[in-house]
């Protein structure tokens, strides 16, 4: 980590890593008809990490992410792509949308567009893509004398 | 016929998949397959009066289609795929142990059998292609059966890039015929007959690439190292079918092109040379394998004046010289086969008196090679004759006599070097003791030949015997499948030809072979030939190699900054060179500012930029560069652009925190003075990209011709996509596809950073572990 810990940011990032995250979700979500999308989401999100990574170092993102970053990538990529590729399945164009609209008891109407799947997607890749480098930029570097060196907690390494 | 191709396409899979445990099983199942396909074969185009066509719509936007056709031609070599793949498989139980490597022996050798189905069978260029480079690929991992050796994987490596390179020339040929004579079907392009420069070029890479797969001189030099594969491949692939790939598409393509001065000459100097140097290396040869392949070379190049020339006579003694030379050479390298699994060894110069002690071996093995040399009653005889009868008749002007002297030259040494593979396998040496260079002078039979071996290779011999002696009723039968190919082609095979010209002519050649293949020594040195086409090959090999590593040197310096000069450099040409076509336009309708708020912002944004340059200090100017991000933002945001200074924040915000944690690995200040260019250079490309790039953006703006597609999106975007949110809309819908192309960059990056600074952390590591003894302390730092 870089330099010494601070009460501020520790208290800080405990507040508001889970509110960040929500914010998040929510900015994802709303992003079809308000500015916001999956893409923002997700910076979003890298931004609670950033803030726990200033707050407790490279290790405490890594405990507090409940897949590898590579995952998130490759889960985020693949949702994203059948969301692309499923259209073709029933005979329509690539990334051609479908609207659902779904009635829920006490909310109302509410209406899904297939295309917000996409976005999810988008948003999944967004986080692990952050995650990744900060994971991999952030680790300590290894230093001559040995005080500070975490040989064995390389970037990515730890399984979750 | 799909049907049967598809079939070996099946089987070969299962085989490599399932049966691992049972490899003979697996072998039984592909000779079934085989069998079948002859079967079938036989029963679809023999005495049919109607050619049986078959086509599967491919990419059919292309006209592209995997087309068949089963007319006499393709059912001939159909036969002799798939009776020669049966007999060989048997041969193989017994020759092989029965490992992994067995395994996927059967499960190539079965995929090969399919690949060669459907070329024989194709009934246009574009289908033979595919075929023709699924045969390659089959050469290629049978070639290196036995990944371990060194030596097979070169050889194999070297076919691939050979015949790979002959299969590139042979597509731009037939793309260019497809464009020039708009269509590539054998039967339409018979019929069409087109001419023009394109066409002749068309032909010759078509040429080059029938003359790599067929091993004609210059690329003859590929097929003697792929005798590094067993002998049941080099049987198989490397004699008796794949090699005559090439021989295929020049039968079907002679009756096109055979008139072209330049085809006619290249079949006939290429094949002429490719037979004498073949017979010429054969007679030099101490591995009765490799005496063999050479043999094959020159086999090859006879076949190649013969088809090639698109004389009708000699197509027809081409094709029944095809099949003649199938037939023995797959039971000349078969019996090859067991004298090596009864000795241990190939060299001649080691074997004595082996006719005493395998006399069946030797009568086969005798039978085959006589008909290898032209002997009477032998299938070769009729052949040969016949081609001797057509050159002889043949219309072909000068090339038709320089063909002509080559085969009889050739026939002398295809005598030659038949007489010596016979006396060199089996015959009784009395000087053997007298050659200091070999070790254990004489070796001993270990085991006889088991049946297995023994059947397939007696087989061929008779094969070779008894269509000999049916001379004039095979020659009937053959004359189908040369009318497939050209309507005026005729000919006939005789056993006794009676007292003519080419008769006294194969007398002489055969007593002048015997001789020769007598008198040259076992051990004789080695060729003084300095044009070898191997070792031209290995030379642009490693030339090609060694260019492309110098010219990386000269290019990538590994210098990030001069990197960066040279796209700015490059981006600023192109941007002035945009500029040039319509300077001055946009900068009338130029405001200076549309408010003060707006004019605040940009003021703020110079300051922080001025400061960049200005700043001596690494994180001070990764700040500053952030500063001018943020000021950016608020400008979207100014515009009514929510979406856009969102994002901005973000990925501002996120950028600076990845540039402090990259920069804390570096120096603090920047280096002094870059050494990469001279300052002048160094500032006019700053300054230079700078002006180009705001110079370039007001242009943009004032550029626009067609309308927008803002206004069709906005109106779609809710009943189409059904958001409300054009930005995002776009991004996840309209223009989706882009999307999906980013985020995967995105991955993509992100996975070689974390890739890269793993590989980096781990070489520091290792170099500290090895320059302090004491290990390095693990633990976390919270």
């Amino acid at each position: 980590m870089i330099g010494r810990r601070s009460q501020i940011l520790d208290e800080a990032d405990r507040w508001l890593f889970p509110v960040i995250l929500l914010v998040s979700v929510y900015v994802a979500l709303r992003g079809h008809n308000a500015p916001g999308g999956g893409f923002a989401g997700g910076l979003v999100a890298g931004a609670a990490f950033v803030l726990r990574f200033l707050a407790g170092g490279a290790l405490s993102v890594r405990r507090s992410t409940i897949a590898r970053s590579t995952t998130l990538i490759g889960i985020g990529l693949f949702v994203a792509a059948a969301t692309a590729l499923a259209p073709l399945l029933v005979g329509d164009a690539l990334l051609e949308s479908t609207i659902w609209k779904v009635d829920l008891p006490a909310i109302g109407t509410v209406k899904i567009v297939s295309s917000a799947i996409f976005d999810v997607g988008v948003y999944l890749l967004v986080v692990g893509v952050v995650l990744a480098v900060l994971l991999a930029l952030g680790a300590d570097p290894i230093h001559r004398d040995g005080e500070r060196a975490d040989a064995g907690v390389e970037a990515g390494e730890v399984p979750s | 016929m799909i049907v049967l191709v598809l079939l070996h396409a099946v089987v070969a899979v299962a085989v490599l998949t399932a049966a691992r445990a049972r490899p003979v099983a697996g072998a039984v199942l592909g000779c079934a397959v085989l069998g079948a396909t002859a079967v079938t074969v036989g029963v679809l185009g023999i005495g049919r009066s109607t050619v049986r066509h078959e086509a599967w719509a491919w990419v059919p936007d292309l006209g592209l289609q995997l087309a068949f056709r089963l007319d006499g031609f393709a059912v001939v070599m159909a036969l002799v795929v798939s009776v020669i793949g049966v007999l060989v498989l048997a041969y193989s139980i017994s020759y092989f142990d029965h490992d992994a490597t067995y395994v996927r022996f059967v499960g190539l050798f079965v995929a090969f059998a399919g690949a060669m189905t459907g070329l024989v069978m194709a009934a246009d260029l574009f289908t033979m292609f595919v075929f023709w480079e699924l045969t390659s690929v089959c050469s290629f991992l049978l070639i290196g059966l036995n990944d371990r050796s060194a030596a097979a994987r070169t050889a194999a490596l070297r076919a691939l890039l050979v015949t790979g390179a002959g299969g590139l020339c042979l597509l731009a040929g037939v793309v260019l015929l497809q464009v020039a004579a708009g269509t590539s079907d054998f039967a339409e392009l018979a019929s069409a007959a087109p001419v023009g420069s394109m066409v002749t070029t068309a032909a010759c890479l078509a040429l080059i690439g029938a003359f790599t797969k067929s091993a004609q001189f210059p690329f003859h030099f590929w097929l003697p190292g792929a005798m590094a594969a067993p002998t049941p491949v080099s049987a198989y692939l490397h004699s008796a079918t794949m090699v005559k790939a090439g021989i295929v598409l020049m039968a079907r393509l002679a009756p096109v092109f055979g008139d072209l001065d330049v085809w006619r000459w290249a079949v006939v100097v290429c094949g002429g040379t490719t037979m004498l140097l073949g017979g010429a290396r054969a007679m030099r040869q101490t591995d009765a394998k490799l005496l063999l392949a050479h043999s094959t070379v020159s086999q090859l190049g006879f076949l190649t004046l013969l088809v090639g020339l698109g004389v009708p006579g000699a197509t027809y003694a081409g094709v029944a010289h095809l099949v003649a030379h199938a037939v023995f050479k797959a039971g000349l390298f078969l019996g090859v086969g067991v004298v090596d699994h009864a000795t241990g060894t190939r060299d001649i110069r080691r074997l004595s008196g082996l006719a005493r002690e395998m006399p069946f071996v030797t009568v086969c093995m005798c039978a085959a090679a006589a008909s290898m040399a032209g002997l009477i009653p032998l299938f070769g005889f009729a052949t040969k004759e016949q081609a001797l009868v057509a050159l002889l008749d043949a219309d072909a002007g000068a090339a038709g006599t320089v063909a002509l002297v080559a085969v009889v030259v050739g026939a002398v040494l295809s005598a030659g070097y038949s007489v010596r593979l016979v006396r060199g396998l089996f015959g009784t040496k009395r000087d053997l003791a007298d050659i200091a260079d070999v070790e254990h002078a004489h070796v001993h039979v270990h085991h006889r030949p088991s049946v297995g071996l023994s059947v397939p290779m007696a087989s061929f011999a008779l094969v070779s015997l008894v269509a000999g002696l049916g001379a004039d009723t095979v020659g009937r039968w053959l004359q189908a499948p040369v009318v497939a190919l050209d309507a005026g082609a005729t000919g006939v095979l005789h056993l006794w030809p009676g007292l003519t010209t080419a008769f006294a002519i194969s007398l002489t050649v055969v007593a002048l072979g015997a001789v020769l293949g007598w008198r040259v020594p076992d051990a004789v040195a080695p060729t003084v030939v300095s044009v070898s086409g191997e070792r031209i090959f290995q030379r642009v090999f490693d030339g090609l190699l060694d260019g492309s590593k110098r010219l990386t040197v000269v290019t990538q310096s590994g210098s990030l900054v001069a990197y960066l000069g040279i796209v700015m450099a490059v981006l600023t040409a192109a941007l002035v060179a945009g500029i040039a076509k319509d300077p001055g336009a946009g900068f009338d309708d130029l405001r200076l500012a549309d408010s003060w708020v707006q004019a605040a912002i940009a003021a703020i944004a110079i300051v922080f930029a001025g400061a960049v340059v200005a700043a001596r200090d690494r994180f001070v100017s990764a700040l500053l560069i952030g500063g001018v991000g943020f000021a950016c933002a608020l400008l979207f945001a100014l515009y009514g652009a929510p979406d856009l200074a969102l994002t901005q924040i973000l990925v501002e915000t996120l950028t600076i925190v990845v540039f402090l944690l990259v920069l804390r690995q570096m120096p603090r200040r920047f280096a002094a003075d870059p050494v990469w260019a001279p300052k002048v250079v160094r500032l006019a490309i700053s300054v230079g990209v700078g002006c180009a790039v705001a110079a370039f953006a007001v242009m943009v703006s004032a550029a626009r011709r067609a309308p927008s597609v803002g206004g069709t999106y906005a109106e779609l975007s809710l009943p189409e996509a059904g958001g409300n949110n054009i930005v995002n809309v776009i991004l996840v819908d309209f223009r989706g596809v882009d999307t999906l192309g980013e985020i995967t960059v995105l991955a993509t990056a992100a996975l070689g950073v974390t890739n890269l600074v793993r590989m980096a952390r781990r070489a520091r590591a290792r170099a500290l572990e090895a320059a302090a003894p004491s290990p390095l302390e693990g633990g976390s730092d919270t």
